[in-house]
């Protein structure tokens, strides 16, 4: 009985040893990688969420600051800023009238295209906005029919309440209910992307910066999805990326970095990330 | 007067005693208070849309049609596909995890189930993500591409991962009530000319069903509570399945699907749905005590 | 005909069983494949970044937080109430209710535990998501296990201690301190280490209660990202099978040292008995 009860004893002392270590290795850790200043909260979309998180890597290189980006989609961060739980929302769609009721001013950050993406694979490269629409909403439901192989189409699209499946939408022209009901439902860009290249059969939509080799984008009416057709305002598919915040709980910090965006080195940054800049 | 300093030491031990006592029973009671806050806050988060707001409890659950931006809460293909996955996986999972439970206690040579039952226990613990993780990088690519389907993502997949994932419990449970058979049940049927087989299907099999059913419905519990790894291999369609090849969406992943995005009423309509997942959970526990109760007969 | 039988039931339990092994140890080895390359010191202690590339160390940090605050409270809650339970109570309604209270609370899906933990510990109590919100939710899941634990570690101090020490004029408080509970150290011990490692297989409950913030927690009121959370959202977000497989080889060495250290204590203390 004696040599197990020492045997515990030691096996305590040990565990609190190693977890107390590992802890204050870890507080200290988190004081030398970050500063001590000013802890900024952002909270929204998943897709402004990835340029955020560049944009304040670099910022607080230069300032003392923390910020802290939560990425749970653009309807939470609007509330999320409204009853004050974020300094900042980030939303990657336009603010629906209750919500700009409610006080928040908007700042647009950066313009983002929505790409339709296909396996890359697929023979159909090119399609109207119409064809995007009977795809989505179920009237087409096979590539042969568009000029593709006899194969199935698999829908792919974001949850309801995704500020990105609300700004295609809107474009587009259908509404959620009308979305065709076995569609894949995909939480986050990446998901809908990684779906699509491993299907053939798969459809979906995603931003800009999203884009690479595992998926092939399609052109709207015969234009590629490229930032200076977005410009030009000759592919359709576009929408805002905002800031948004109540003008009473923007604190100096947070406005620094708004400025910071919007300053010259920022908008290099956006640039940089494949997303298309204010100029 | 004054007491003597006996009595005040006998006076403060008595307190400290008696302090202790209730101070034991509070913390007892904290398991108590938080099933009740539990409950509580599910359900009044849950029933405000039908108590508060007029909407219909019935065309919640037997509504067809999920689309919270349109105010269209029913979750009736939910719970199809949740009621789905669970018996599918269990139609799977029960008979091989059994098998292997017998295996490793009736048959087996003792160096091998002495190495294989706990390995079989430590795997119980893993993470259940991960076995979405396996799911999404195995079993979705395979049926996309050995069976022809244009989408893995599927009712299918999301009963072989929960089959996969219920193995463990399902044998190290089992094992333990095979093991609990009194030896004299085995030697009476065998001295009967029963053979060892005959014995293990006959005798004792029946003798430890109690705590197999017991194993059954944990396994049940965790097949229809499993969230994370069933995200990933569900495909989250909205629709009553009617293959298996149909992607699905068990009521569970609808809640972590849509809970970051959610706010007002559609956030209450997701503590509705955790309401639904909670009666199935509810009725299981009941089956399971009355099944333990029946054991302990 | 009976003996054909035989054999044939004989084969379906030999093919089980293969069968089970045979699926688990593809599972683990599928993991530990595709994961072992991304495996060294950078990997483990190196700072993640959000852009690409990096370490889990932020990962690692925000579990041992939630491990040792949700232990620091359920482990001492836990022990007086299986002591109330096994020392002080005597059999009745309460004892019923709170044997009832704690064995539902086993059966409670973990994300019903994450809906609960947002809705009051996040909302309610205005912790935010964080890691103390995460945490609080977790110290409910874990508790019956301690209790149980803890219970039957209490029914294994023999019945002679108690009267023993009693005898010689102890009150029951000091009986039990100094006597029953010092008697009943490993059973203990193995249900906290049980319970690490359902905090650390935990994801469902942390990610509706702590957020996804990749990022060294400040304090216990930042949101962060468990290990197993930082899994599914690898798997999810970028598809990266190989990260996924790489976290996943570092949970489950975790969870087998554990295991194994909890049964090789239990099996100390039945041997000693």
């Amino acid at each position: 009985m004696n040599k197990i009860k020492k045997f515990s004893i030691y096996l305590i002392a040990l565990a609190i040893t190693v977890l107390l270590s590992a802890c204050s290795g870890g507080a200290n850790n988190s004081n030398s990688s970050s500063n001590d200043g000013y802890t900024l909260s952002i909270s929204g979309s998943t897709s402004v969420g990835p340029l955020a998180e560049k944009l304040a890597e670099q910022y607080e290189q230069k300032e003392e600051i923390n910020i802290e980006i939560n990425q749970i989609g653009s309807s939470a961060g609007i509330t999320n800023s409204i009853n004050g739980v974020s300094e900042i929302g980030m939303s990657s769609r336009d603010l629906k009238e209750e919500e700009v009721a409610s006080g928040l001013t908007e700042t647009i950050i950066a313009y983002d295209g929505i790409v339709v993406v296909t396996h890359p694979s697929n023979k159909v490269d090119d399609l109207t906005i119409d064809e995007v629409k009977q795809i989505f909403t179920g009237k087409v439901t096979n590539w042969q029919e568009l000029g593709g192989d006899d194969l199935e189409i698999v829908v792919v699209s974001r949850e309801d309440g995704s500020g990105s499946r609300d700004a295609f939408q809107e474009i587009v022209g259908y509404s959620s209910g009308e979305l065709i009901k076995n569609s894949i439902i995909a939480s986050g860009n990446g998901n809908i992307k990684n779906t699509v290249a491993t299907n053939k059969h798969a459809v979906g939509f995603i931003s800009f910066e999203y884009v690479d080799d595992s998926v092939q984008p399609i052109k709207i009416n015969g234009v590629e999805a490229t930032p200076e057709n977005v410009l030009n305002q000759t592919y359709g598919l576009s929408r805002p990326f905002l800031f948004v915040y109540k003008d009473e709980n923007l604190s100096e910090e947070g406005q620094g970095f708004i400025d910071f965006i919007l300053s010259s080195d920022g908008q290099q940054i956006v640039a940089e990330a494949g997303i298309i800049p204010l100029k | 007067m004054s007491d003597s300093p006996i009595e005040k030491s006998n006076k403060r031990k008595y307190f400290l005693e008696k302090l202790s006592g209730r101070f034991f029973l509070f913390c007892a009671l904290i398991s108590v208070i938080s099933l009740a806050l539990i409950i509580g806050f599910v359900f009044f988060k849950g029933l405000t849309p039908f108590v508060a707001d007029g909407y219909s409890f019935v065309d919640f659950i037997f509504g067809n049609d999920w689309v919270p931006s349109e105010d269209k809460f029913g979750v009736f293909p939910m719970i199809v596909a949740s009621l789905y996955a669970t018996i599918g996986s269990l139609i799977i999972g029960v008979p091989i995890g059994l098998f292997t439970a017998v295996f490793l206690a009736e048959i087996a040579p003792k160096p091998i189930a002495k190495i294989l039952s706990p390995s079989v226990q430590l795997l119980a613990g893993i993470p259940s993500v991960l076995f979405g993780v396996f799911g999404l990088a195995v079993i979705v690519p395979f049926l996309q591409n050995n069976l022809g389907l244009p989408k893995g993502q599927s009712l299918i997949a999301v009963i072989i991962v929960l089959a996969i994932m219920m193995l463990p419990t399902i044998v190290t449970v089992s094992e333990t009530a095979i093991r609990a058979v009194p030896k004299s049940y085995r030697e009476g049927s065998l001295a009967l000319g029963v053979s060892e087989i005959g014995t293990i299907f006959k005798v004792v099999i029946p003798a430890a069903k109690s705590g197999i059913m017991a194993a059954i419905v944990l396994s049940m519990g965790r097949a229809i509570g499993e969230t994370m790894a069933v995200i990933l291999v569900a495909g989250n369609s909205l629709i009553i399945p009617t293959s298996l090849t149909d992607s699905v969406r068990p009521l569970t992943t609808n809640i972590a699907l849509e809970m970051g995005y959610a706010a007002g009423t559609h956030q209450e309509m997701l503590f509705a749905t955790g309401i639904v997942l909670f009666s199935f959970i509810l009725i299981l526990n009941f089956v399971l005590a009355k099944i333990s109760a029946k054991g302990g007969q | 005909m009976n003996k054909i039988k035989d054999h044939l039931l004989r084969g379906i339990l030999w093919f089980s069983s293969l069968l089970t092994i045979v699926i688990l140890v593809t599972i683990i080895g599928y993991i530990f494949v595709k994961g072992y390359k991304l495996i060294n010191f950078d990997f483990i202690f190196g700072d993640y970044s959000p852009t690409g590339g990096g370490g889990i160390w932020p990962m690692v940090v925000t579990t041992i937080y939630t491990i040792v605050i949700s232990l620091l409270i359920a482990t001492p809650i836990g022990i007086f109430a299986a002591v109330y339970l096994q020392e002080y109570a005597k059999q009745g309604r309460l004892v019923r209710i709170i044997r009832f209270a704690t064995e539902s609370l086993t059966g409670i899906p973990s994300i019903i535990y994450g809906l609960f933990g947002a809705v009051f510990f996040v909302a309610t109590l205005n912790f935010g998501m964080s890691i103390i919100a995460a945490s609080l939710t977790l110290t409910i899941i874990i508790l019956p296990v301690v209790i149980r634990t803890t219970e039957e570690a209490l029914k294994t101090v023999p019945q002679s201690y108690r009267e023993g020490s009693l005898a010689l004029g102890t009150t029951k408080l000091q009986t039990l301190l100094k006597v029953i509970l010092p008697s009943a150290v490993p059973g203990i011990l193995s249900g906290i280490i049980l319970s690490m490692g359902r905090i650390i297989g935990e994801s469902a409950a942390i990610f509706l209660t702590a957020g996804t913030v990749a990022a060294l927690p400040e304090g216990i009121f930042s949101s962060a990202r468990t290990l197993t959370v930082h899994s599914y959202l690898v798997t999810q977000e970028s598809g990266d099978i190989e990260l996924a497989s790489a976290i996943g080889i570092v949970l489950i060495v975790i969870i087998l040292v554990l295991n194994l250290t909890a049964t090789y204590i239990s099996k100390k203390l039945n041997k000693a008995d």
